[in-house]
């Protein structure tokens, strides 16, 4: 076994990785770019050694770097994670060529997986089932009708040349083939100048069943159950679950049988998947990984088995830990992968400071794998998926069940992720009732992504509240450094004489404004809500865990204050608000007038904007020199130039206006 | 220290009705209140409102800290005068925090009248600049005035104490090292320029706020000259040009930001001299101060009742118990802070007279702050009391309370009467606050005693020319005297002409007191001369 190993990866993964390794007592080694320095991996690893800046091609793609960092820190071998070089022959080849080991398969066999024709190739001789499809020369209307006969319909027709859907046309019988053909020969000869066609089955309700199979450098090879990863967005896997719900045994067996065939057939070593689609009984071969998945865990929480674990012994040459017969499974695993994506903008990645973070806590049927840390900064530059939740059960709907409670304690704020998202999925009758293909999610869209806008009553409570226990909280600090502690002028009870007081607060959220007016009593707040009026009693904070009793319901809210932004986290929901509160805001930034005018005659030296051009605050306008010195007039606060009144080289007089401003609405 | 025992029964018949009638009053004064909040009434205030501006108690608000306290000044100024609708005379004063600071905040209500100023406006005024500078208190002036009240000239300009003083103060509390703050919001015409232009920092409002010494009518008959009043006086005039104002703000609720951060920056501490504990709350019920004054004023209760439910732990460590006990004397610590009690508990003799003045040199040697709590119908009268030298001794009383430095509160719970009054820190006696329960009355004698008097001398001079006097016209002859002391003495009628600081709700007053004894702290307390006490 070894003694160090590299981790040439980051977050999630790299952090698995290494608590295995831990485990097994092997040195960890881990490897960083630049804005990585604070990640988890990083301390989490015995010793770490930065390989570049942020961008993935100047660091974790750094192959030659990596390997040398492995040399220089004594390691034996490298675990490539997943992504990055995991599935990169060359690399496999160069640690080889170092010394090094690569816990993966030979660089052979990921080039033959690697390559889409050549994998199928060797799969059909292997007898592993492809989609049934016609591939043949012969182009004519009969040959090609005879070809749809036997593969049987719906079929789909494609442009052989082709990719990005061109002449793509599925065809549901003999009548619609023609014109189809017709039509597709078209549009493939105008895009690619080729017009020869292939016909494939068209799967309308496919599922996404994968196997995980682990082979030695023995030859030896078994299968360690299949995996069900069919909730998917445009092919990123979301939710995965093993075993497959709703498989035949002898499908299930088949498929075994023909991933560990596939594996052998390409000289297999390590940890591997084969993916299948599977629709009414049949099973086809899509392609192999060759890697350890991200969805291993699900494998790993019914079989009791470490992987990671099986990828280090293989690696170094001892065979496999079990023979198939020894290998069983108990029980139904779930994961499900937290993006950072807001699902209500069409998925677009989010990035920003993790400002709060409260998982819950790890159970033996709950099982946190994590690259993220509260105060890291989740950047561009990287895969968006931040952590990964999985869960066990007895059967699927205890495992579902164990899902929805962990979704919906996991807490997570300072940037928008799929958290909601993915506890709608949880939620959804028809993932209970396992009506599951891959087109789930696109079938229903409507259910599972928030709606935006709507910010509900209870929680824009708890931002009126949190905001005035947090002015209680400052203003008992200041009383505090008083010499005068106790004086009632320190309470926030907002007392009146011989009237009752109020405070309107104004939140925004996406494109609405909320209004929200606290009437302060003797009896708790009578708090004004868009959608009507509660009563706030009881309240209490404790670091960012806020306690209100609600028109006499007690709830509990985690809170996160930062500026003028709050992030409220309540019943597994999250809400970004930020107070509205533009006059504040421009005296922190010191808006002042009157200075667009010549601090003093002088010449113009430069003009930096042009009329019509919209500036930020403090954007530089226009310098003048004068005195031997140059001063910059800079716009007061974000607007829009209108008009410049001088060019270069022009004298202008102390107090003449140099440019027209128009500052942006700021609203009332 | 002893816990005061209470003989109240909440549950009794008499409580009940006492609370009743209490209630009444209180409900009163809230409706009166609700009414002159309004300002200058819904119409204005759209109309205020629609020039995007703030109304000026929402300006007050955002000036304050969030939820903090605001001890509003003289609410019923004005009430009932001139043309019955100028709401609080126009102006609204009163202490707040600012970035937690006690402020004294000065704001013109430029939807009553323009925010001109009636004579009751400029008393209110100054009366908030003199608690100001008593108490050390930075000043935030809320400017929106079109000045003197021109119909009123007589009463606003040419006294000592009239529109002029406004500035005079002004200069003399910033050389004393009190901030003096203002925020344009709207015009200062002629002697409003003073404002801001007397203030150590000012802020306005583009397109709102306009100080000139002259409006443009003025300017146009005198020289001739049309210019716009943004021209002769806004914002980019002054912030750019001439220097009279510090700072460009965007709008009502920017220059409010920047007043707090003016006061944010004011390098001030609180120099407390007090030994302050935590406070507690009394061991009674304040909301059973409702049922503790009877509904008959000539019916006597014991003042401790009243103490018991202000004062921390209702605990009381009276001072000389047996001697003189119609003024009741002792320590106590009110929010935490040690306060001297001088509470009426009837009429004044020599002895209750010569213990109070003990009890104030007492307290001014140690410098603990004094609380009156008036019910005072005045010093003992006859030959045997005249003799006894009652006249001195109420002197010494008098005279203590008069030098005493300590800073002094005086609530009027019921009669404030005659000498009385002098005796326990009328408001000629310069308390920091004065304020009333809606039970009080002051007046020179009670009504009834009064219309006894005036009686007694027309009785003796138609006697003298031997004419008679029937009961009835003797009864008609004396009910319009009751009636106008009844008008005179009634607490509205007070507050209208700013003899007090405020009317204020029983449940109330122990908060009242706490935040004006702790507002008093941020001036040293200074030690106290006393004159000659004859002896």
């Amino acid at each position: 076994m070894f003694d160090k190993v590299l981790i040439a990866n980051r977050g999630e993964i790299a952090c698995r990785i290494i608590r295995t390794a831990r485990r097994l007592s092997i040195g960890t080694v881990a490897v960083y770019s630049t804005i990585d320095a604070a990640a988890p991996h990083v301390g989490l690893a015995d010793e770490a050694f930065c390989i570049g800046p942020a961008p993935a091609t100047d660091s974790y793609l750094q192959g030659e770097r990596i390997i040398e960092a492995a040399l220089a820190a004594g390691a034996q071998a490298i675990h490539p994670g997943y992504g990055f070089l995991a599935e990169n022959a060359d690399f496999a080849e160069a640690c080889v060529r170092r010394g090094l080991i690569f816990i993966g398969p030979p660089a052979s066999a990921i080039r033959s997986m690697g390559s889409k024709i050549e994998s199928k190739r060797l799969m059909e001789g292997a007898g592993v089932p492809l989609v049934p499809g016609y591939h043949g020369r012969g182009q004519s209307d009969t040959e090609l009708a005879a070809a749809a006969e036997a593969i049987g319909y719906p079929i789909l027709v494609k442009a052989s040349a082709g990719g990005g859907g061109k002449g793509m046309r599925v065809v549901h019988s003999t009548a619609a083939l023609s014109p189809a053909l017709a039509g597709a020969r078209r549009e493939a000869k105008a895009a690619f100048s080729d017009d020869s066609l292939l016909l494939e089955r068209y799967l309308d309700h496919p599922r996404h069943v994968e196997i995980q199979v682990f082979a030695d450098s023995y030859g030896d090879a078994v299968s360690l159950f299949e995996r069900d990863c069919s909730i998917q967005r445009r092919h990123q896997k979301v939710i995965e679950e093993a075993p497959a719900p709703d498989l035949p045994d002898e499908v299930r067996g088949a498929m075994a049988k023909a991933a560990v065939a596939a594996a052998k057939a390409v000289g297999y070593v390590g940890a591997g998947t084969v993916e299948f689609l599977y629709q009414d009984g049949s099973f086809h071969f899509i392609e192999m990984n060759t890697r350890l998945q991200v969805e291993h865990p699900v494998t790993e929480m019914i079989t009791g088995l470490d992987l990671v674990e099986w990828q280090f012994l293989v690696a170094a040459g001892r065979p496999l830990p079990l023979r198939q017969e020894q290998i069983s499974r108990r029980g139904h695993a779930m994961e499900v992968r937290i993006y950072a994506e807001d699902p209500g903008r069409d998925f677009l990645p989010t990035t920003g400071r993790i400002v709060h973070l409260r998982p819950p806590a790890e159970e033996p049927h709950l099982r946190i794998d994590s690259g993220i840390a509260e105060g890291g900064e989740v950047s561009p530059y990287y895969d968006p998926m931040l952590a990964k939740l999985i869960v066990w059960g007895e059967d699927r709907g205890s495992a579902i069940r164990r899902l929805r409670r962990a979704l919906g304690r996991y807490e997570l704020a300072g940037l928008a992720t799929n958290l909601r998202f993915l506890s709608a999925i949880a939620d959804h009758p028809a993932f209970a009732a396992f009506q599951v293909d891959t087109g789930f999610i696109t079938r229903h869209q409507d259910d599972l992504v928030p709606r935006p806008g709507t910010v509900p009553g209870d929680v824009l409570a708890f931002a009126a509240v949190v905001l005035l226990l947090e002015r209680e909280r400052a203003a008992g600090q200041v009383a505090a450094r008083s010499a005068d502690p106790y004086s009632p002028w320190y309470r926030a009870n907002g007392w009146r004489m011989n009237e009752d007081n109020h405070q309107t607060f104004r939140f925004a959220a996406g494109d609405m404004v909320y209004p929200v007016t606290v009437h302060f009593g003797a009896e708790g707040w009578a708090v004004d809500l868009p959608d009507g009026q509660l009563t706030v009693r009881g309240t209490r904070c404790e670091g960012r865990t806020v306690t209100a009793e609600l028109d006499g319901s007690r709830k509990t809210a985690s809170v996160v204050v930062s500026g003028f932004d709050l992030t409220i986290l309540l019943a597994g929901g999250s809400w970004r608000l930020t107070l509205d509160d533009p006059s504040a805001r421009a005296a922190g930034q010191d808006v002042g007038g009157g200075t667009l005018c010549a601090p003093m005659t002088g010449t113009v030296v430069q003009v930096l904007v042009e009329p019509g051009q919209a500036v930020e605050s403090g954007q530089p306008l226009v310098a003048v020199e004068a005195m031997k010195m140059e001063h910059v007039v800079a716009a007061p606060a974000a607007g829009t130039v209108t008009e410049i009144y001088f060019r270069v080289g022009e004298q202008v007089a102390d107090g003449v206006d140099l440019v027209g401003f128009e500052p942006a609405e700021t609203r009332p | 220290m002893t816990v005061i025992k209470t003989a109240v029964n909440p549950h009794s018949e008499g409580f009940r009705r006492n609370a009743e009638a209490m209630q009444a009053l209180v409900d009163d004064l809230r409706s009166v209140v609700a009414t002159v909040k309004e300002g200058g009434g819904p119409a204005a205030n759209q109309r205020h409102l629609a020039r995007g501006k703030l109304l000026p108690r929402e300006r007050i608000r955002r000036l304050l800290d969030v939820g903090s306290p605001f001890l509003e000044l003289s609410q019923l100024a004005a009430w009932g005068m001139y043309t019955k609708d100028v709401n609080c005379a126009g102006i609204i004063t009163g202490i707040g925090s600012v970035a937690g600071r006690e402020c004294m905040i000065v704001a013109n209500d430029g939807t009553v009248k323009g925010g001109s100023y009636y004579p009751m406006t400029v008393k209110k005024h100054l009366r908030a600049q003199e608690i100001a500078t008593e108490n050390n208190l930075p000043c935030i002036y809320l400017v929106e005035s079109g000045g003197a009240n021109l119909p009123n000239q007589d009463e606003v300009f040419p006294d000592r104490d009239h529109f002029g003083r406004i500035f005079y103060n002004q200069a003399r509390m910033s050389a004393q090292g009190i901030p003096q703050i203002s925020v344009v919001h709207g015009s200062c015409t002629a002697g409003g320029a003073y404002i801001p232009a007397m203030s150590d920092e000012s802020v306005i409002v583009r397109g709102q706020g306009t100080i000139f010494l002259a409006g443009p009518p003025l300017v146009k008959a005198a020289t001739g000259e049309v210019v716009t009043a943004e021209e002769l006086g806004g914002a980019d005039v002054h912030c750019r040009i001439s220097g009279v104002t510090d700072h460009y703000a965007q709008d009502d609720g920017h220059a409010l930001a920047i007043a707090r951060r003016i006061v944010a920056n004011l390098n001030r501490k609180k120099p407390i001299s007090l030994d302050t504990a935590a406070p507690e709350e009394p061991l009674y019920d304040p909301r059973e101060l409702y049922g503790i004054i009877p509904v008959d004023p000539r019916k006597p209760y014991d003042m401790r009742e009243i103490i018991a439910r202000l004062v921390d732990g209702s605990r009381l460590d009276e001072f000389k118990r047996d001697y003189g006990t119609t003024l009741v004397c002792g320590f106590a610590r009110l929010w935490g802070y040690p306060v001297g009690i001088v509470a009426n508990n009837g009429i004044l003799f020599s002895e209750s007279a010569q213990k109070g003045a003990h009890f104030v040199e007492l307290c001014s040697q140690r410098g603990i702050p004094l609380i009156f709590l008036q019910n005072i119908t005045g010093f003992m009268v006859g030959k045997k009391y005249e003799a006894g030298g009652i006249a001195k001794d109420g002197a010494k009383m008098v005279t203590a309370v008069a030098c005493a430095k300590v800073p002094k509160f005086t609530l009027i719970i019921g009669g404030s009467f005659g000498a009385g009054n002098y005796g326990m820190c009328g408001r000629a006696y310069q308390p920091r606050f004065l304020w009333m329960w809606p039970t009080a009355r002051v007046s020179v004698m009670g009504g009834e005693q009064a219309a006894n008097v005036l009686a007694q001398v027309k009785r003796d001079g138609l006697a003298a020319k031997g004419e008679a006097w029937s009961v009835d016209e003797e009864e008609a002859f004396k009910a319009p005297i009751r009636q106008q002391y009844e008008t005179q003495g009634h607490p509205y009628y007070a507050g209208a002409r700013l003899w007090d600081d405020g009317l204020i709700d029983p449940v109330d007053t122990r908060t009242i007191l706490a935040l004006g004894i702790s507002a008093s702290l941020n001036a040293p307390i200074e030690p106290t001369r006393f004159g000659v006490f004859r002896m």
